[in-house]
């Protein structure tokens, strides 16, 4: 394989792994504010409880996000070196705001956060706990700024090849920015929604629920059930947002190949990009026309009217089905669980739900992803849509390093993420502390100490 | 360069510039004093261990951002350069960042997992500090030698990986005599001593190489006003050494004035900044790219130094606050 291929394929892996954290914490971050001041109004010790346990899961996820955070600021330079000379006049400032405004704004009082509430008043933990809450989304604002650009730029203009700024604000505001932000914060809520529902189901099975277990059950299983159509309703706007903007991207995520009305909604199909067809295609009639003009017999796009210049087909299609299939998923089981919910505590829901509930804790990550790749990989063979290939930005870095690396990372990666769920479920099938837990603990005087885990 | 084009945009990458260094010298402080910590733990008892960390629990995440924030100004100010370093750094980067991820989590598994599995992450705290800090000597010791491939270049390199560890280990242990008391701060002493002849030769060493190796940095230093001008650096940073020789030494006086070796100690890493930023001046990259090539478009910088101007006070302002928070000796740390 050459530079380029493996470049690419570490940026997708680190990137990945990223973007795993931020899903959580961004979402999480309100959770606990939540929790935290529910525990201030009701003085319910379960809202404590349950800050606390989550508490720990959050400093995991942002320990986790910080050190892939600071791999994927290097990763511009080490593997796209000729990005950064083409387009650093707009990435770079677009990239410095979110470290100035949010960066240290949440590093900093994520320490207050976690181990302050005994030196600081309630109210200045509180603020704290909102500031770095805020800080997650002022971060996911900025680079999604950038990354929005990429796929929609404007407001630049180009002389001698490289990118100029002629205005910031459209450079921000840009036509697919406020879809794309929104789906994601709702994509980390829904994330969170299904962790703390899932966990809690597993606790609930394995008997080790407490006065929290159920509370939190329910609060996360009721905020799914009404976010989940929000976004699926705002999941298709961004569709029709893309359909305007990047058209070929629609007709690889629906496989239409040849330009055609009354177009069907494939459910399954093994699209074929050789014979340009797809194989075994079966859909609803009139159903893409129907989505994507609003009209039983409209006319959409395909494949054929951009040569050269589409991205693969294949990975779009199913990277496309598998985020709407556990949007659809997260619905039926949310819906579901908040009706039995009227006449049921939680402990008492039928073991198959709560099963299920416990598997999909991590959904949210899958349909995270695979809409990732449905915007990444549909941006090529563009890395600034329209205007600038991959292959002109050549990896400058022989590949055997770029292999060498990448199968370092990928092992760090994988050891790490199993560590992570390992430990989530450990702390989950722990009984519940009553007190706070502690880090590490060292008497006053340098000499008794205790330390509980 | 001549004074008539002195203009805004003339100064533009300037600013960046000593906002860059700003950002590293406050890095290499801050995350210097808590990878120093990383590197002391194998020689702490287990309860130490807890202590130790600790003390730099409510902090560590932070002073990584301040890297975060200096290789993003390389990116946002200087594109052009960001590129070529961290092109012919590709290997120690990925060396450093690994190291930091390990380091990291260890951070926050080592007493959420299994009690069985904190030795293993005790190992990896070690172990990703050692992997960084080694990792950002070597790529000190290549920038300063302009990235060139030459064979005394790269023992060159070498040597200042072995030396930024042992600053780091020096700026932890006096960290350490700051936060903690008993029988772990005497430790601390004895881990500064250990360390202090180590950061003393390997500062005279790279202060005598460099030099030696690039013809820019000779003439800067060694021609006449500027060397009396300049004295006062070296100078300072023996007096310094020696003073925190003599601090030391008495175990009573460092318990009643703990807060004066890490003074010192953060004053010699500034002057060692000091000397080497003036020998390279005004190149970004030594001999080959000027900041003023580097440089991204005026209007570009201007845009983020409005950012800049207001943000970096604010952020003064609440690290500030966070120091203040968890001033004093570190106690049991608690999440809540
Ligand atoms: C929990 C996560 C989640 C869920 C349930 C959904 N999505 Fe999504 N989707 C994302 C998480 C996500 C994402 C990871 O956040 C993406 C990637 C970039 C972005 O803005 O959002 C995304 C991208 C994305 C794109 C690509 C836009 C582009 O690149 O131009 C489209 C068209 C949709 N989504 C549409 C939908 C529809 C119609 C859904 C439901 C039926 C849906 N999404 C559910
Ligand atoms: C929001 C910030 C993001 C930015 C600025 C960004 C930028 C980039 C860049 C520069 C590339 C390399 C060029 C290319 O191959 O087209 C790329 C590719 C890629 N990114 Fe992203 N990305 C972002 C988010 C994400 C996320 C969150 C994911 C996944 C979860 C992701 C997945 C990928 C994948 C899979 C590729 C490879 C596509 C291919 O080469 O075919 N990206 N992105
Ligand atoms: C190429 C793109 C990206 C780069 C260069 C990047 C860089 C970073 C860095 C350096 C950090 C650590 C901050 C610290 O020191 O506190 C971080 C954390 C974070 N990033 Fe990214 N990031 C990228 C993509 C994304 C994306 C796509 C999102 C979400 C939409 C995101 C959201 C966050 C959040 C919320 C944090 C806070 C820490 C955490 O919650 O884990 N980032 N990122």
């Amino acid at each position: 394989m050459d530079a380029l291929v493996l470049s690419r394929l570490q940026f997708a892996a680190n990137m990945t792994f990223h973007i795993l954290f931020p899903a959580i914490t961004i979402g999480l971050g309100w959770a606990l504010l939540l929790f935290r001041w529910r525990w201030l109004k009701t003085k319910d010790s379960a809202w404590l409880t349950a800050y606390r346990f989550w508490t720990q899961v959050f400093a995991i996820s942002f320990g986790l996000g910080v050190v892939s955070g600071l791999t994927m600021s290097f990763q511009f330079g080490t593997n796209w070196p000729g990005f950064m000379e083409r387009v650093g006049n707009i990435a770079g400032p677009l990239l410095g705001y979110e470290v100035l405004t949010a960066f240290f704004l949440e590093a900093s009082f994520l320490g207050v956060m976690l181990f302050g509430q005994s030196r600081v008043s309630e109210r200045v933990h509180l603020a704290a706990t909102f500031l770095v809450a805020i800080g997650t989304t002022i971060s996911a604002f900025w680079i999604l700024a950038l990354n929005s650009w990429m796929q929609t730029p404007q407001g630049y203009e180009i002389i001698n090849g490289e990118f100029y700024a002629r205005s910031w604000l459209q450079i921000i505001f840009n036509p697919s920015f406020p879809f794309r932000l929104v789906h994601m914060l709702l994509a980390s809520s829904l994330t969170v929604c299904f962790l703390l529902a899932g966990v809690s189901a597993w606790q609930i099975l394995r008997r080790r629920a407490n006065a929290s277990t159920g509370r939190v059950f329910r609060t996360a299983v009721t905020a799914a059930a009404i976010i989940i159509p929000i976004q699926i309703f705002v999941g298709d706007l961004h569709g029709l947002n893309t359909l305007e903007y990047q058209p070929q991207k629609i007709a690889a995520i629906e496989g239409i190949w040849h330009t055609e009305h009354d177009v069907p909604l494939l459910l399954f199909a093994m699209p074929n990009e050789r014979a340009q067809t797809n194989k075994y295609a079966f859909g609803i009639p009139d159903g893409s026309s129907l989505i994507l003009t609003h009209s039983l017999h409209g006319e959409v796009r395909g494949l054929d009217q951009f040569p050269n210049a589409h991205p693969p087909v294949a990975p779009l299609f199913w990277a496309f089905r598998i985020m709407v299939g556990t949007a659809m998923l997260m619905l039926a089981a949310s819906w579901l669980a908040v009706w039995l919910l009227r006449k049921l505590a939680p402990e008492d829901l039928p073991r198959p739900l709560l099963r299920l509930f416990a598997a999909m804790s991590f959904a949210g990550w899958l349909a995270t992803v695979a809409g990732w790749y449905v915007t990444e990989v549909g941006r090529q063979p563009f890395i600034v849509y329209g205007l600038l290939r991959i292959s002109e930005i050549q990896a400058r870095v022989p590949a055997s390093h770029v292999a060498v690396t990448l199968v370092a990372y990928l092992a760090i990666y994988l050891f790490l993420i199993l560590a992570y769920i390992g430990v989530i479920r450990y702390l989950a099938e722990k009984p519940a502390a009553d007190e706070a837990p502690l880090i590490g603990a060292v008497g006053a005087d340098g000499s008794t100490l205790e330390v509980r885990t | 360069m001549t004074f008539d084009h002195v203009t805004l945009d003339h100064f533009l990458p300037v600013i960046f510039m000593s906002l860059m260094g700003f950002a590293m010298l406050v890095y290499v402080i801050l995350d210097g004093y808590d990878l120093g910590v990383g590197l002391l733990l194998p020689r702490a008892s287990d309860d130490e261990k807890d202590m130790m960390i600790s003390s730099i629990g409510p902090f560590w995440d932070a002073n990584e951002t301040w890297l975060v924030l200096g290789v993003g100004i390389l990116l946002i100010a200087f594109p052009k350069a960001y590129g070529v370093v961290l092109t012919a750094l590709y290997l120690p980067v990925t060396a450093m960042l690994c190291g930091l991820i390990l380091r990291g989590v260890a951070f926050e598994f080592r007493v959420k997992g299994k009690a069985h599995h904190k030795q293993l992450w005790n190992h990896a705290f070690f172990g990703g500090s050692l992997l960084a800090s080694m990792a950002q000597g070597w790529m000190l010791g290549r920038y300063i030698t302009g990235l060139a491939p030459d064979t005394a270049f790269l023992v060159f390199a070498a040597l200042v990986a072995l030396a930024l560890p042992a600053a780091y280990v020096l700026l932890g242990a006096s960290w350490l005599i700051l936060k903690t008391e008993g029988a772990l701060q005497i430790k601390a002493l004895h881990w500064a001593r250990m360390a202090w002849p180590a950061v003393a030769v390997g500062m005279l060493l790279i202060s005598l190489a460099t030099p030696w190796v690039s013809v820019t940095v000779r003439e800067r230093w060694f021609t006449l006003p500027a060397f009396f001008v300049l004295l006062p650096i070296p100078l300072s940073t023996v007096a310094a050494l020696f003073e925190l020789a003599f601090c030391l030494r008495g175990e009573r006086s460092a318990s009643h004035a703990s807060h004066i070796p890490i003074m010192l100690s953060a004053y010699i890493m500034m002057m060692g900044f000091f000397g080497l930023a003036y020998s390279i001046y005004p190149f970004v990259v030594m001999d080959r790219i000027t900041l003023w090539q580097a440089a991204a478009a005026p209007a570009s910088l201007k845009f983020i130094l409005v950012g800049v101007a207001v943000t970096v006070p604010m952020i003064g302002a609440y690290t500030i606050f966070a120091y203040r928070t968890f001033s004093g000796k570190a106690t049991k740390l608690h999440y809540g």
